[in-house]
């Protein structure tokens, strides 16, 4: 049986929503509230549902687009899962336009350590990109790929008085390894393409009007002043072997994010680091919605655990 | 491709909309005396005004001087007109120097947030 796109997204959707149904959305360490972030993963697990994730840059290949939702679900206090689908629109510069799904991702989250006084969380991951659900018109490929990976969140509230102005920054980041379970496959053309484990990298900077406002000086901002958080996101891939060690891409990602009682909103410019990324600036925007707060006595709670 | 999503889109959406409540974490709004903020005037409470209903029974405002004695009188309560308001007392005669404000409260709908801030009394 086939389904149609709008079919598929109408599936997902209510996936995602029976879901939601039963899930929350604020990442906290102490006193600092770190916002989830748009190109790199964040370190707390949490009830969050990003919908829509938009993008789209300008490649060697021609222009790609995305739009992609995401909804995560704590099944303890400290334990997630995470469920990911993007919906992809190509459009090279010499061939028809293609659109599709790329493949469903779901990843699971431990949240081993937080430090309310050090405001800080460490993470560990595991991601799996399942081959074979999207469409190879749009490069899904026909392999899974495990993604493992160690997730870090850092405030730096704790400075001591002479550097208070720097306590509103943080650092979130990760750093995992995408293994893919078929080294090398056939594409269309019958040509042998070999498909290296990936070294996958990133991290935020973030400087947080709220914090400043809240917790270091009142500055008398006001809304919608007072809930922003400039940030710069890096996020980078470097593949390990198979012919193919290190052919590094990434892109630079200086942005805003507006956070808000239920949702936050950001937006981010896309730099390619190098032409193997891309040619020219992108974009990147998401709506977020903090489903502890939509739905505290339901939805925005963890299944098992919750005090 | 964006003609077909937007319907859906719209529709989860307005799903989630429809499900807005009216409780939320409780972030700091403003405090007086202000966040940050060198004073002459010595103060005789500290007053907290948060984006929530707060509730003041299983909330606390504490008062620490520099060399880290609590100096309110450990009577946090909210202000009767403004229930996303706490205060607590302060002892008399507070010294000039600097103070630590450590404030954390639950919101109407169960959720804790947490912070602290100083601020000075100067001669």
């Amino acid at each position: 049986m086939k389904f149609s796109d709008a079919t598929q997204v109408l599936i997902l959707l209510a996936i995602a929503l029976a879901l939601a149904d039963r899930a929350s959305g604020h990442g906290f360490a102490g006193a600092r509230f770190l916002p989830a972030t748009l190109s790199t993963d964040d370190p707390f697990v949490n009830d969050e549902l990003s919908l829509p994730t938009v993008s789209t840059i300008e490649t060697a290949e021609g222009r790609e687009t995305a739009i992609a939702v995401d909804i995560a679900k704590r099944i303890t206090p400290n334990l997630g899962i995470e469920l990911g689908e993007e919906f992809i629109d190509l459009n090279p510069k010499h061939e028809h336009e293609a659109s599709g799904f790329g493949n469903l991702e779901l990843s699971a989250k431990y949240q081993f350590f937080t430090s309310a006084e050090h405001e800080a969380i460490f993470s560990l991951g595991t991601e799996v990109e399942i081959g074979g659900t999207g469409q190879q018109r749009v490069g899904a490929d026909s392999f899974s790929t495990w993604i493992p990976a160690f997730f870090f969140g850092k405030g730096l509230g704790d400075l001591p008085d002479t550097l208070s102005l720097l306590r509103p920054a943080a650092v979130t980041g990760l750093v995992g390894v995408a293994i893919p379970t078929s080294a090398s496959t056939r594409n269309g053309d019958g040509e042998i393409e070999r498909n290296p484990n990936v070294l996958q990298y990133g991290f935020a900077l973030e400087y947080s009007l709220i914090y400043l406002q809240e917790q270091v000086k009142d500055v008398g901002l006001s809304a919608p002043f007072d809930r922003l958080i400039p940030l710069v996101e890096f996020s980078f891939e470097t593949p390990l072997n198979r012919g193919q060690s290190g052919q590094s891409t990434g892109t630079i990602n200086p942005g805003v994010i507006w956070s808000s009682k239920y949702v936050q909103f950001g937006v981010e410019a896309v730099v390619p680091i190098n032409e193997r990324t891309g040619h020219s600036v992108g974009v990147i925007g998401q709506l977020h919605f903090y489903l502890d707060d939509l739905f505290p006595r339901s939805l925005g709670r963890p299944l098992f655990g919750y005090r | 491709m964006q003609k077909r999503l937007v319907p859906f889109v719209v529709a989860a959406l307005s799903v989630i909309a429809a499900a807005v409540r009216v409780e939320a974490h409780a972030f700091l709004v403003r405090a007086e005396p202000r966040v940050g903020s060198k004073v002459n005037k010595v103060p005789t409470e500290v007053r907290v005004w948060f984006s929530e209903t707060v509730q003041a029974s299983v909330s606390s405002i504490r008062v620490f001087n520099e060399s880290g004695k609590q100096v309110d009188k450990k009577d946090t309560h909210s202000d009767r007109a403004n229930r996303a308001v706490i205060c607590v007392s302060l002892i008399p005669a507070l010294t000039p120097g600097s103070y630590k404000v450590v404030w954390r409260v639950t919101s109407a709908d169960t959720h804790v947030t947490s912070g602290n801030f100083h601020f000075q009394i100067v001669p």
